[in-house]
Formats: C-alpha cells, sequence, structure tokens
C-alpha cells in the first residue's frame, strides 16, 4: 500500500500533515507526532505582531518612566541580550530540522510587506523545508476594495519569495469574489502550494462585560465540505499543491478530500481532541478502508471526484446549492 | 567603546560605571546595598556577575545584597577576615551606617576599598545630591581617604586605591563627588585588565590569605580588651599609617609608568611664583584647575593644590607640594561642620602649616595667610566665576573668613559676592543644552549622542543631566559638552551655543534661553511650523532671539514621530536635528553614526525597529526648517506667574521661586531655620501635565465613588450637598440627583482638578459603568485637556467652595462613604497611576484630621515631601495630617516615639484635668476623661469639649493651666501612622519594625508594598516575588518572598492585613477601619503595582485584581480583638486561586523579561513559585478554617 505524496515538490510517507498549532510548540510533541506517523509538521505562526511588536513592547515597558527621576533612572537590569519570541522560534526550528526526519514547515502569520519578511530568509537557514504563508487579513474599511485586498496577499507573497529559495505555501481563506483567479494570480506570483482554508477566530460577545471577546472553537468534518469544494474545483486547473485544513478528523475526511484532489491533509483540532496517537489510527484506517476498496496508492485517489474528473461538475457549483435545498425540503 | 591611537579603550561611562569597573575586577566578594547615587554601583557589579564576567584572576566575583548597608559592611569585614578580597560601594546615611565596621576593619589592618559616590548626609533635610559631609564623618575610623575629582580620575585612583591598600594593609575610602562625578558621563580612557594585573601585586593577595582565619592555623581576632592594654594596642599600628603616603606615591608613579597617567597626593597646578593657592578636593578642582589656566593666561599669579590622599594627610608632601612664593591660601570645602572653628580640610591646612612653622621647616618666605570656605553643598554649582571671587578675595588685605561662595548669605553675611557673567568657556567647545520630559526620551538620545560623539570621533565629550523631583510629568535638562580638549568644565552650562527645547509649553514655564550666547542656535520641537511659530512665541523668547542675533530651526517632531510610528518618543528625531546643525560632525556622517547606534541597540533582533527608526532619522532632515528672525519683538504671549496670586505669601515667594527654577536666587533668609515648611503647598503647582482628563457622564454614572478611590492624585473627587448651593454654580458644572436614600434630595458631582489630574486613566480603568447603547462609553471618558481646561478650572473652584460633608454621618467603613471624605494628601508628584498613593490619600481621608505620620525614606518620603511643595494639606479648620521623615532604617521606631510622647501628653492632660477639675468644672473635666472617641461623632464631641476646655484654662491663672493649655489638644483621639515601602519594611527597617509590633503600643503601620526598592530604581527587597527580575536579581529572584504578614500574626496581638485596592477595595477600606480602631500595633500591607514593575500603569489595578485572584496575593484581615470574643481572628478574604499564576505574572515584565533572558530558568522558577502559591493558600485556608492557637485557646 502507498500512502506517499508529494506536497511543495516534498516527498511525503502519508498524506497527514499537522497544520500550524500549539502541538509544534515543543521538541516532546514534535517527536510524539513524528513517532505516531505525521508526514510533516507545520510548525506554529511566527506572526508578523511578535516580530514587530514584542521587541517594541520589551523596549517599552524596560524604558518607560526611565531617564525622569534621579533616584530611579531605570528600573531594569541593564540587559539587553533578550532572547525574542523569533530568536526561540528560529532555535525550536533548527533543533526540530535537525531531529526530525520529517520535513518542517515554517509558518508566517502577517498582513504587511515590511521588515518582519526578513525572517522567511532567517526561517530557510534554520533548516525549514518549505515556509507557509498565512495573510490573514480582515478588512473593516469600507474603501478598501477586494483588489486592494488581493494585492496586499500578492505584495506580501512577493517580498518573501524574492528572500527565500524554499516552496512557499499561501494560506487563504474564504473570502475573495474569485478564489480560483486569487490562486491563479498567487501561483503566478511564485506559490508553490495554496492550503484551504485558513479558520478564522470568529468573535464572541461578553454579556457580563459588555465587550467583544475572540472565541475559539475546535473544528468539526461537517466544516471540511467547504475544502472539498474549493479543492474540487481548482485541482489540475492550477499548478501548484494543494492542501486542505479545517474539519479533517476521520478516515473519511481524508478520502474525500483526498478524492476531490487535496495532495496532503492538514490536522489541528482532532489532534487537540484526540491525541497525537490519533494520526496511528486513522492511517490504519486509511489502510484499511484503501484494502477494502482496493486503492493501490493515495496518487491514484487524488483528484478523482474533482470539479475537473467528474461526470456531473454541477455538484461543485451553483446547481449543487439547488439541489440540496431541494433534499432538505424533502427531508422536513 | 573604541580603540585610540595609542591602543587604549576609550569609554564614555560614568563615574559610578568606572568605580565598579575596577571594583569588580579586584575583588572576589561583593556586598551591596542600594543608596543613591551609589547604586549604581552595585548594579553595575551585580548584572556583570551575573553576564559572567570574569575578574582579573579569572573568577567571577561573588555579589551579594544585604539588608543595609550596615550588613553590607558586616559582610564585608567577614569576607575580608575569612580572607577574600571584598569591597562595597555605598554614599551618605549609608556610609554613616558603616562607620562601626569601619573602625573595626581599620583596627585589624585588614586590605579593602570601600567606593563612595560623596553625598550630603541628612540634617534639617536629606538630600540625595553631592557633597563631602559624609566621608567627613568618617575621619576618625582610620581609613585612607583618596579623593577622584572627574569620572577618568574616579577609575584611576581606585585602582591605586587597591594597590595602596594591598601594600599598605590600611583600608582605603576611594570617594568621588555624587550625581557631578557619579552621574557625569566623560569619555576616558579605560584601564585594561593587563594593567591592572601589573599594578596589583599578587605576593601582596598571598599575604591577604595568609593574615585570613582558617581553622588550619587558628587565632583570635576582635578580642575584648582592658585599660591596662587596649591604649598601647591602639598605638601599635602607628608605622602602617605612617607608611601610607610614601606607598600611595609608589603606587602612583607605578601608575604612571603602567597607564600612563600621572598623580601626586597633592597635585600642584599654577605658575611657581604664585601668590595666591586654591587647595580643594573633589570635583570642584576641576573648575578650579580650568579657572587657575584662565587667570594665569590673562596675567594673574594663582595657583591650586588638588588635594588627592586626604587621609592620612601628609604634611610633608603637602608643604612640598606648595609654591614657596605663595602668601595667601583658601582652602574650600564641601561640607559644614556647625560648632566647628573651621571646616575639616580647613583646620588641617592650618595646623600643617602652624606645626611646619613651628618645627622651623617652613619653605615660605612669610606665614601664608588662611582662610576656609564652605561652597557646594548638596550639588551647590561651582563655577569659574566663584572660583575668580575667591582669588579675588585673597587679595584683600582683610579678606572673609569662615566664608560662604555660591550662595546669598543675607543673615550672617559669610558669602562672598561673584559676577554670575564671568565665564572661561572656550569657543572651541560646543556647549549644548536640551530641555525635555522625561517621557519624551530626551536624556536617552543625549546619552547616545555623546556615545556616539566620544567614541566615533577624536573629540572629548561631557554629559551631565538635570531632573526635578518629580516622578510624573518631570522634566529634564541635559547639559552636553564637545571639544577637541579634555573637558575640565564641572558645572552647568551657562554659556550655551546650542539650546534645544523638546516640548512647546517649557516656554511658557522656564526661560530657556537665558543661558544662550550672542550667535547661538535654537532648536524647537513645534507644532506651529516655520511661518506660523514666530508669532505664538512668548515675548521673551522673541526677545532673546533677536537680541542675541540667534539662528532658529523648527521641526514638528510629533508629527515626523507619528508618520514613522515612533508614537510620542521624539528623541532620535531631536537628535538628528541636533546633529544635522550644531555642526559637532559633518552631517553625512553624522547620520552615518546615528544609523549604527540605532543598528547596535536593536540590530540583531528587531530589523523592524531598525527601519522604524531609521525612517524616522531620514524624515527628520526634510522637515526640519530654519526660521527667518524678524527684527522685532510682536508677541503678546507672557510668561504667566508661577503661582497664583491667590497662594500665601511665603508659597509666592519662596514656594513659587523653587517652582519657577529660581531656587538658585533665594537668600539664606528666605530658608526656615529648621527645615519646617507649611503644608498644603501642591495645590498651588499647577502642573497641567495631563494631555487628557477624566469626564464625567452624569446619566450613565451609578455613583459608586470607585473613580475617587483608586484616584493616585486626588485629582477626581465627590461631594454630596444641597441642591440650593447650585444656584451659583458656573454653567458647565455637572450636577445629578444623589441615586442612595442616606441623602435622599442631595445633589451628587464628580469633579475633576484639570490642572492637576496627571491623565493615568486609572479612573476610566476601575469604572464599572458602561453606556446601555454603547458599551465604549462609561460614565468616565477621557478627553483632551486643553479645550476644557478653563471651564473645569472654574468648574474645580466651585466644586471646592461646596461645603464638605458633615464626617458625623458618613458611612465611613464603605468605599462610596470614604470617598466623600476630604484628602488630605493631594496632587503628588508620584508617578502617574502610583499604586501606593491611593492607599495613602484614604488614610487622609479617614485619619487625616488627627494624624501623625512617621515615613520611611523612600518613594512616599519623596512624593510626600521633596521642595517645592508637599501634598500633604490640611482642611478647613486648619487641622491635617502632621509629617516628618527621620531615616530609612529608623521609622518604625521614630512613630513610635510619636505615638509614646501622644500617650504621655494624653496622661500628662488627665492628670492635669483632674488636679485642676475645680477650676474646669468636674462635669466637663470628667466628660473629657471618659469620653469615648469610636467614631467621627465621638472625636467631633471630644474636640468640643477641649475647646471648652481651653477656653476657661485661658482664664485660669495657674502654672497647671498654663501647662495644661499647651498638651490639651492630646486629649483628642490621635492617629500615628507608620508609613513606608518593602524596602524599609522588610530589609533595613525590620528589626525595628518588628520591635514596635513587640511593643503592643497602639500604632498603625503601613506598609506599601512594590516588592522592591521602587524609589532607587526597582533593587530586590526581601519583599520581592520569587522568578521576579530585579535590579540585584538580574537573574530572577531565586527565593520565596517573606511573609511580613505572618510573621507579625505570631504575636497574636497585631492586627494584620494584607490589601490589594484593586482586586477588593471595600475590605481594604475595612482593614484600614478596623487596623486603626484596634487598640494595638496593626499593620496593613498594602500590595501596590508599580513603574518598576514593567506594566501598563493604566491598568495598574487591573494587574492588582489578577495577582489576588491567581492566589499571587491573597488577602485576609487578622483581627485580635475577635480572640476575645471567641472567634477565629483569621478572616480570609480571598477566593480559591483561578487559573494559572502566568496569567498574572504574564502581565508584568518584571517577570516576562526572565523568560526572554533565560527562559529555562525562568519556567523553574515560576514553577516553584506556583508551588509558593499553593503552600501559602493552604496555610491561609488551614487559618480560615481553624483558627489561630491564640483563640483556640481562648475558645478552649
Amino acid at each position: 500500500m502507498d500512502l506517499s505524496t508529494t506536497y511543495l515538490g516534498l516527498k511525503l510517507r502519508n498524506p497527514i500533515v499537522v497544520s500550524a498549532s500549539p502541538l509544534s510548540r515543543s521538541m516532546d510533541s514534535m517527536h510524539q507526532l513524528e513517532d505516531k506517523g505525521a508526514s510533516a509538521i507545520v510548525m506554529h505562526s511566527l506572526f508578523e505582531e511578535q516580530i514587530t511588536h514584542e521587541i517594541e513592547s520589551m523596549d517599552h515597558y524596560k524604558s518607560y518612566g526611565t531617564e525622569s527621576f534621579a533616584e530611579a533612572l531605570s528600573y531594569f537590569p541593564n540587559i539587553n541580550d533578550y532572547y525574542y519570541a523569533p530568536e526561540e522560534y528560529l532555535e525550536l526550528v533548527a533543533k526540530a530540522a535537525n531531529e526530525l526526519e520529517i520535513p518542517v514547515i515554517t509558518s508566517m502569520n502577517g498582513v504587511t510587506p515590511g521588515g518582519w519578511i526578513s525572517y522567511a530568509k532567517k526561517m530557510e537557514e534554520a533548516g525549514a523545508s518549505a515556509l507557509e504563508l498565512n495573510i490573514y487579513y480582515v478588512p473593516t474599511d469600507v474603501r478598501t476594495t477586494g483588489t486592494e485586498v488581493e494585492n496586499r496577499y500578492l505584495e506580501v507573497l512577493k517580498e518573501v519569495r524574492s528572500a527565500v529559495k524554499i516552496p512557499i505555501s499561501v494560506k487563504l481563506n474564504t473570502f475573495f469574489s474569485s478564489i480560483p483567479n486569487v490562486a491563479q494570480r498567487l501561483v503566478n506570483e511564485g506559490a508553490d502550494g495554496l492550503v484551504l482554508f485558513n479558520r478564522f477566530y470568529q468573535p464572541d460577545i461578553d454579556l457580563d462585560e459588555l465587550d467583544v471577546k475572540p472565541g475559539i472553537e475546535l473544528s468539526n468534518s461537517y466544516e471540511n465540505r467547504l475544502i472539498i469544494r474549493w479543492i474540487g474545483i481548482l485541482f489540475g486547473k492550477i499548478k501548484a499543491s494543494l492542501a486542505a485544513t479545517t474539519g479533517i478528523h476521520t478516515v473519511e475526511d481524508i478520502l474525500k478530500l483526498t478524492m476531490s484532489g487535496a495532495d496532503i491533509v492538514m490536522m489541528c483540532s482532532a489532534l487537540l481532541m484526540h491525541g497525537p496517537g490519533h494520526i496511528e489510527k486513522v492511517l490504519q484506517g486509511l489502510e484499511l478502508w484503501m484494502q477494502e476498496h482496493e486503492y493501490e496508492s493515495i496518487e491514484q485517489m487524488k483528484g478523482s471526484l474533482s470539479h475537473k474528473s467528474i461526470t456531473d461538475p454541477s455538484a461543485y457549483e451553483r446547481a449543487n446549492y439547488m439541489k440540496a435545498l431541494n433534499r432538505y425540503k424533502l427531508l422536513v | 567603546m573604541s580603540n585610540t591611537k595609542n591602543g587604549k579603550v576609550k569609554v564614555t561611562i560614568d563615574g559610578n560605571e568606572a568605580a565598579a569597573y575596577v571594583g569588580h575586577k579586584l575583588n572576589e566578594v561583593i556586598a551591596i546595598y542600594p543608596i543613591t547615587p551609589s547604586s549604581n554601583m552595585g548594579e553595575w557589579a551585580d548584572e556583570w556577575s551575573a553576564q559572567g564576567r570574569k575578574n582579573i584572576w579569572g573568577t567571577v566575583p561573588q555579589v551579594v545584597e544585604m539588608q543595609s548597608e550596615g550588613g553590607a559592611s558586616g559582610a564585608v569585614h567577614g569576607a575580608l577576615q575569612a580572607g577574600a578580597l571584598s569591597c562595597t560601594f555605598t554614599a551618605s546615611q549609608g556610609l554613616l551606617l558603616m562607620i562601626p565596621n569601619m573602625f573595626k576593619i581599620a583596627g585589624e589592618l585588614t586590605p579593602t576599598v570601600f567606593h563612595i559616590a560623596a553625598r550630603t548626609v541628612a540634617t534639617h533635610a536629606l538630600s540625595i545630591f553631592g557633597d563631602h559631609s559624609d566621608v567627613m564623618a568618617t575621619r576618625s575610623t582610620g581609613w585612607a581617604m583618596l579623593a577622584a575629582n572627574s569620572v577618568q580620575e574616579t577609575m584611576d585612583l581606585a585602582l591605586i586605591a587597591y594597590a595602596s591598600t594591598f601594600e599598605s594593609r590600611v583600608p582605603f575610602i576611594h570617594f568621588f563627588d555624587g550625581f557631578r562625578t557619579s552621574h557625569e558621563i566623560m569619555k576616558i580612557e579605560q584601564i585594561s585588565d593587563a594593567e591592572m594585573k601589573a599594578m596589583i601585586d599578587d605576593e601582596l593577595v598571598l599575604r591577604i590569605r595568609e593574615r585570613a582565619l582558617t581553622p588550619e592555623k587558628p587565632v583570635l581576632r576582635g578580642t575584648a580588651q582592658n585599660p591596662d592594654v587596649f591604649f598601647q594596642a591602639r598605638e601599635a599600628a602607628n608605622k602602617y599609617y605612617d607608611a601610607v603616603p610614601g606607598i600611595v606615591q609608589k603606587v602612583m608613579d607605578k601608575f604612571k609608568q603602567v597607564v600612563g597617567r600621572e598623580y601626586r597626593l597633592f597635585d600642584y597646578v599654577g605658575p611657581k611664583d604664585a601668590e595666591r593657592v586654591i587647595v580643594i578636593m573633589g570635583s570642584g578642582a576641576e573648575t578650579a584647575h580650568e579657572t587657575v589656566e584662565y587667570l594665569n593666561e590673562k596675567g594673574e599669579k594663582v595657583g591650586l593644590l588638588k588635594v588627592r590622599l586626604y587621609r592620612p594627610f601628609s604634611v610633608e608632601h603637602f608643604i612640598k607640594a606648595l609654591p614657596a612664593s605663595v602668601k595667601s591660601i583658601a582652602v574650600l570645602d564641601r561640607t559644614k561642620e556647625s560648632g566647628a572653628i573651621g571646616e575639616p580640610m580647613y583646620l588641617d591646612i592650618v595646623t600643617a602649616l602652624n606645626e611646619t612653622a613651628a618645627a622651623g621647616k617652613s619653605p615660605f618666605k612669610s606665614m601664608p595667610a588662611i582662610i576656609g570656605g564652605r561652597y557646594g553643598l548638596s550639588s551647590k554649582e561651582f563655577t569659574p566665576a566663584m572660583v575668580k571671587s575667591v582669588f579675588d578675595e585673597m587679595k584683600k588685605s582683610q579678606p572673609k573668613n569662615h566664608f560662604t561662595v555660591g550662595i546669598n548669605d543675607d543673615v550672617s553675611g559669610t558669602s562672598l559676592e561673584y559676577d554670575p557673567n564671568f565665564s572661561v568657556e572656550r569657543d572651541d567647545v560646543v556647549r549644548a543644552v536640551f530641555f525635555g520630559l522625561g517621557a519624551d526620551g530626551t536624556v536617552g538620545a543625549n546619552k547616545n549622542s555623546i556615545k556616539i560623539i566620544g567614541e566615533d570621533t577624536d573629540n572629548y565629550a561631557q554629559g551631565y543631566f538635570v531632573y526635578d523631583s518629580k516622578k510624573s510629568g518631570s522634566t529634564t535638562i541635559s547639559h552636553l559638552r564637545f571639544g577637541p580638549r579634555p573637558i575640565r568644565s564641572i558645572y552647568l552650562i551657562d554659556h550655551a551655543s546650542f539650546i534645544a527645547c523638546h516640548q512647546w509649553f517649557f516656554l511658557e514655564k522656564l526661560d530657556v534661553l537665558q543661558s544662550a550666547v550672542p550667535g547661538s542656535t535654537f532648536l524647537l520641537n513645534s507644532i506651529y511650523g516655520k511661518d506660523e511659530v514666530w508669532d505664538r512665541l512668548p515675548r521673551q523668547i522673541q526677545k532673546q532671539l533677536i537680541e542675541k542675533k540667534m539662528k532658529f530651526y523648527v521641526i514638528d517632531a510629533y508629527e515626523v514621530a507619528k508618520k514613522t510610528g515612533m508614537g510620542s518618543r521624539v528623541n532620535t528625531i531631536m537628535q538628528t536635528c541636533f546633529f544635522a546643525i550644531s555642526g559637532v560632525l559633518p552631517k553625512d556622517e553624522a547620520i552615518k553614526a546615528i544609523k549604527k547606534s540605532i543598528q547596535k541597540t536593536y540590530g540583531r533582533k528587531g530589523e523592524a525597529v531598525v527601519q522604524k527608526n531609521f525612517e524616522a532619522v531620514d524624515q527628520t532632515l526634510a522637515n526640519l526648517h530654519e526660521v527667518k528672525v524678524p527684527s522685532s519683538v510682536t508677541s503678546k504671549v507672557e510668561m504667566p506667574p508661577a503661582v497664583s496670586d491667590k497662594a500665601p505669601d511665603f508659597v509666592k515667594k519662596v514656594t513659587g521661586m523653587i517652582i519657577a527654577g529660581k531656587g538658585e536666587q533665594l537668600p539664606v533668609s528666605a530658608m526656615p531655620i529648621d527645615g519646617t515648611f507649611p503644608t498644603g503647598t501642591a495645590q498651588w503647582e499647577k502642573r497641567n501635565i495631563a494631555l487628557e482628563i477624566p469626564v464625567w457622564e452624569t446619566d450613565i454614572c451609578i455613583q459608586c465613588n470607585k473613580c475617587a478611590m483608586v484616584c493616585p492624585h486626588a485629582a477626581i473627587r465627590t461631594k454630596v450637598y444641597d441642591p440650593a448651593k447650585l444656584a451659583s454654580a458656573p454653567a458647565s458644572f455637572k450636577s445629578t440627583d444623589y441615586k442612595g436614600p442616606e441623602y435622599k434630595g442631595m445633589k451628587y458631582t464628580i469633579q475633576v482638578a484639570p490642572e492637576d489630574c496627571t491623565g493615568c486613566t486609572l479612573c476610566v480603568e476601575v469604572c464599572p459603568a458602561k453606556s446601555k447603547n454603547d458599551p465604549n462609553v462609561k460614565a468616565i471618558n477621557m478627553k483632551p485637556q486643553p479645550p476644557i481646561r478653563e471651564q473645569e478650572k472654574a468648574n474645580f473652584e466651585f466644586f471646592l467652595s461646596l461645603p464638605e460633608v458633615d464626617r458625623k454621618n458618613v458611612k465611613v467603613d464603605s468605599v462610596k462613604g470614604s470617598q466623600f471624605l476630604l484628602p488630605l494628601f493631594e496632587f503628588s508628584g508620584a508617578c502617574s497611576g502610583c499604586g501606593e498613593t491611593p492607599y495613602i490619600k484614604l488614610a487622609s481621608q479617614l485619619f487625616g484630621d488627627r494624624m501623625l505620620v512617621a515615613n520611611a525614606t523612600g518613594c512616599t518620603s519623596i512624593f510626600g515631601g521633596n521642595l517645592p511643595t508637599t501634598p500633604w494639606t490640611k482642611n478647613s479648620d486648619e487641622r491635617g495630617p502632621a509629617w516628618s521623615n527621620s531615616l530609612f532604617e529608623d521609622n518604625a521606631e521614630f512613630g513610635l516615639g510619636m505615638r509614646l510622647t501622644v500617650d504621655k501628653l494624653n496622661e500628662m492632660a488627665k492628670e492635669y484635668l483632674t488636679q485642676l477639675s475645680a477650676d474646669i468644672g468636674s462635669d466637663l473635666a470628667n466628660a473629657i476623661i471618659q469620653a469615648v472617641q469610636k467614631d467621627e461623632a465621638g472625636i467631633y464631641e471630644q474636640r468640643e469639649r477641649v475647646k471648652a476646655l481651653k477656653q476657661k484654662l485661658a482664664g485660669i491663672n495657674k502654672p497647671e493651666a498654663k501647662r495644661l493649655l499647651s498638651i490639651a489638644d492630646n486629649l483628642v483621639k490621635r492617629s500615628v501612622w507608620i508609613m513606608g515601602g518593602d524596602g524599609w519594611a522588610y530589609d533595613i527597617g525590620y528589626g525595628g519594625l518588628d520591635h514596635v509590633l513587640a511593643s503592643g503600643k497602639n500604632v498603625n503601620v503601613l506598609v506599601l508594598d512594590t516588592e522592591v526598592y521602587s524609589n532607587t530604581g526597582g533593587q530586590m527587597s526581601k519583599s520581592t516575588n520569587r522568578a521576579a527580575v530585579a535590579k540585584f536579581a538580574a537573574a530572577g529572584k531565586p527565593t520565596a518572598k517573606k511573609d511580613l504578614s505572618l510573621l507579625a500574626m505570631t504575636y497574636n496581638n497585631v492586627y494584620v492585613a494584607r490589601v490589594a485596592m484593586g482586586a477588593n477595595d471595600a475590605q481594604t477600606v475595612r482593614a484600614f477601619i478596623e487596623a486603626e480602631a484596634y487598640d494595638g500595633p496593626s499593620i496593613i500591607i498594602a500590595y501596590s503595582h508599580c513603574i518598576a514593575h514593567g506594566i501598563d500603569m493604566a491598568r495598574g489595578m487591573m494587574n492588582q485584581k489578577m495577582a489576588v485572584e491567581t492566589g499571587y496575593f491573597p488577602l485576609f484581615r487578622y483581627n485580635p480583638e475577635l480572640i476575645k470574643e471567641g472567634k477565629n481572628p483569621f478572616k480570609l478574604d480571598s477566593k480559591p486561586p483561578k487559573g494559572a499564576l502566568s496569567d498574572f505574572t504574564s502581565m508584568e515584565t518584571r517577570f516576562n523579561s526572565l523568560n526572554k533572558t533565560n527562559p529555562e530558568r525562568a519556567k523553574e522558577l515560576l514553577k516553584l513559585a506556583e508551588e509558593d502559591v499553593r503552600v501559602r493558600w493552604a496555610l491561609y485556608s488551614q487559618f480560615a478554617q481553624e483558627g489561630s492557637d491564640a483563640q483556640k485557646a481562648v475558645s478552649n
């Protein structure tokens, strides 16, 4: 049984990749993930804010109130050799690249071109096999056009592309007027792969405090329907690897996404819920299903039920909506 | 750091770093304790050891912080006896605390060096600034005393002191002037390890080891001796002292060979045929040196003798150093010994000359005339003009002796007149003065400029920085000199070639161009552009720009900072302007150097920050504009008076001058003779430092008074009052119906003091009321101050005119009720958002009109009692807290003394009452004696009775009546409060505090617990929590916080409370009420967030809340009164810890920074700190469930 797949030009032993999550914050955890079968690890994101703001915030609080009063010209020991999050991150990347057999993909999360992008190069130097660019941008200004938003993605990608030689994937969200067009433009700008989709943390309202607070909910399998649609649509149309993320929990989820055209599937919520051992369990299930259904390899099923491959592509299109609605009506 | 042509390393550092550098290189055990201005030496030593920096023998010195300077000297004494090379650093009262050990160390002929940043000893007032009163107080200890006059000399003579002490065995005080040298930044040549090794004879170090106490060769040292032998033994060491001068000179000669710089025990400057010579030591000698050279160039024949080795005083070397031609000598002492024939060095010189003459060895043609004078007390300026006036005085046939110079003594007539316009400054020296705010980074940028110029060019550089005494909105004035020769101008720049004003509002407060010389340059940070700015300038500024033919440049640095993401910090921008127009460096070179420095500061880890700063630099040049100065004055803007016309006379004449920065001009007659000042003066110092102030929304407000409760500056207040009073209210005065039943029908107002608010926003943060329509709007919200300043000024004035609430009817034991009481602590200069002052203010509201305060030295004594003004104030009956500060270490004892007196005078008054009962009337006498003063009503009634008593006593012609009249006020209940920080309560004053708590006397101790020595810059105390980074704990404090509350509880008869206002304000009020009501000792440990925690001060109360919720600082009250009732005296006021300790610690830089320097250690220490929380909670829970042993004993 050949579970191997290729993603961003990297040969992977199976399609289960750990997506950017707290699971990659320690070497212990990463070793466990590898032992349990993960084929690659996308490390937790290094945020633009971490890079630009952490040093500023430390500088601010350490210098706040200093040089103002003769008896207390400072309030902290005069140590400047601080170990900021980007450095810790890079050290962890280097360690992971060195100790793990599987590829280590680093992740950068930001929205503006600028100085923070220099860390892409540092990630490459630290040993990252590829880089995932998570451009997490929520437009709030009514004057911002869709084109401006798309250009922002392209600009960030362009800068990162010019900084590194390793493969780059871009993690997208669903809020584009034309996802295929954006996907194509990103590929044209040098993206080697696309990760569909980023899962925004949606805000919640605290009724006691009358305040808006970020809410965090783990995903469920139902959420991968959206991914199936878009991977299915993009498969074969753009020359880039496709990764499915959000709502990948079960063997069935993997099969569906692979058949829609994903080169790999990324897991996070399932691992947070069940632990790294879940990968092993799912892989066993995958092999069993493939045996039972006489599939020889992942490559064989990849994209077999994509928009391009199926006889009735409308299932991925608007007509599918009508059908689904009609069915729903019948059920009730 | 840079290398010079001769291969020497040049560094641009201050005196403290220079001394610590040598101290750290030549010792193995270093005991430290913070005291201004020497704290930085200990900080350097601690940081270097934390970084693993080694001494010249290749080992990292062990640095230990002690509980006091007495402790530090004791530890050094022990370390020396056990055979280590050991030293310490200190100043002022700290040095005085070391004296007992110093006698011992000298008596035992033990080599060591104490590095002293010489500072004024507190007399009529404390002063943190420099003079020689501390080192002069140690003359009798038997230590050699070596004076360094500059930063370079501080480094050089430190090494000479070590080499000398090792050889002579006599211990050395190595001193230099506090602030003037300790904090002056100079470009100097650094002594290398190789040079130090060449100077230190390892054989001598081996001999130190041989003399060490060791069980292998046991000896007894430190015996008790009797009259039969003590005297002889005391004389046995004489030859060692006799040898010291020769040894020191020998070492100095060797130093010249090894290092290249030359020193003598007494260094003479001037011609061989000088007739008038000044003898002086310390930084003033540099000014005198510069002046002597100038005067001699002008044809005078004057000389200067710099005293370096003051003890042992070598008469022989002294006489040899003087030119035989000398006819007149003036000895200048930087100290005052009241009642002495003269100051110490003057007496030494008189004796030296007379003994020489008596022995027939005088080389002088005739006995020189000698006069002595005082100068420079508490860092008073000492300028070439003053030096010249001394030389001029010496020309007179009958010169003044025991003169003063630098002040106007219109009382005793001691002062010499001098010409303030006299200057010896040379034109090739750039003399730049910068006016900035503490918060705008001006000083930091200037320190950086000095480093750039000092290290990147051949120029010599000097920087000295003047700060006001406020901890919020403070003004800084930087004095920078750059020139081709070593700089000896050790005084503030009074003839400036460049002046920069980094904040517009200084133009209306200070005469910023006063020191500008003709043709100089003025750089102004202005929101008004080059075409608009002229008309906005005050007349005085316009006039000087024209008359002095100055060049004038403007830049809107705020705008550049905003555009480039620099926030409010205009430092880099103004620094760039300085380089662009001052001509110190070619523009391009300067920009390159600034960028290099930015890269060095942020480079490795902050590319984005570097780019941001680079952009600010680049943007600056495009926004810097020269303004063409018109030929006539057009402005109608005048500088307003420093204080209102309505202020009392003393405030107008004295306080107002100090506020205006003209305190130097006040004559001796203006000063109180005994350090006694009026209270209630902060209200006259309208600082207007808030950019935004809170504005009240009447319809949203729920009238909880929490805003007033947390206000650190008593700048937001509440009142309830009769609606009829609103008849004369200003139109914009806000008022609403009072919502509670207790003042039904009354009106309610929250009012802000717009000119006194610091804009900290604590009030807005704690406000629980939000608009239902827009939850972003609270009952109070921050709004820009300038547009509403005048309106709110009028409103605040009207608010103050409304009658105060009747104290007899207020529910004082509630947050709401307590905040209707008039604060008698207002508008302090504490940090914006201070966590300590809300507690002090609360105490003043509850008990202020009958309060005596003993205040330990520290933040509280500085914002409470540092001139020009005090926040302690009075009510309309002229009653208010009476406040005093004794020392740092003795505050509990000081307060106990107050209590003992109150009790004694009360007892005596009652005795007199009994004796005079018939005259007074037994009813009144008995009523007074038996009065129960448990509440405000009871106290009011007793005051009324005492008032009646005083009226009666005035008519009774008996000595007892007069005596009773003088003490009758003590019949009204007094509230004695002992206040201070954790440095005092946990460390230096703990022994005394413990004793006072054990005394059973009715004192109230308030510990403002910031968990560090806040006032001296955040050094670790025993209150510092495990895992926190502090100075002296650069690697994180490894041990747990001392539980002072538990220690106090062990007495069983002490009321103990742990409070945190931000977590439980109601519990705080109750604790204060109960503590004061308890007829015995009480202690309140009040968790106080602090700027030294590295937090968002606007959210300080939230940090307090988290500290309590996570179990970091649990709250409880232990009330021994309850034991009598058979109840559990221990009431746990916190809920079980919620969440992880890191939920709290991650909010504070003191914890976070360890994560950034040593993540592994941070993790380990945090784990232990979590265990501390668990264990403490388990213990407290047990107390809460089971009660204390005492309670159980009573119950059983």
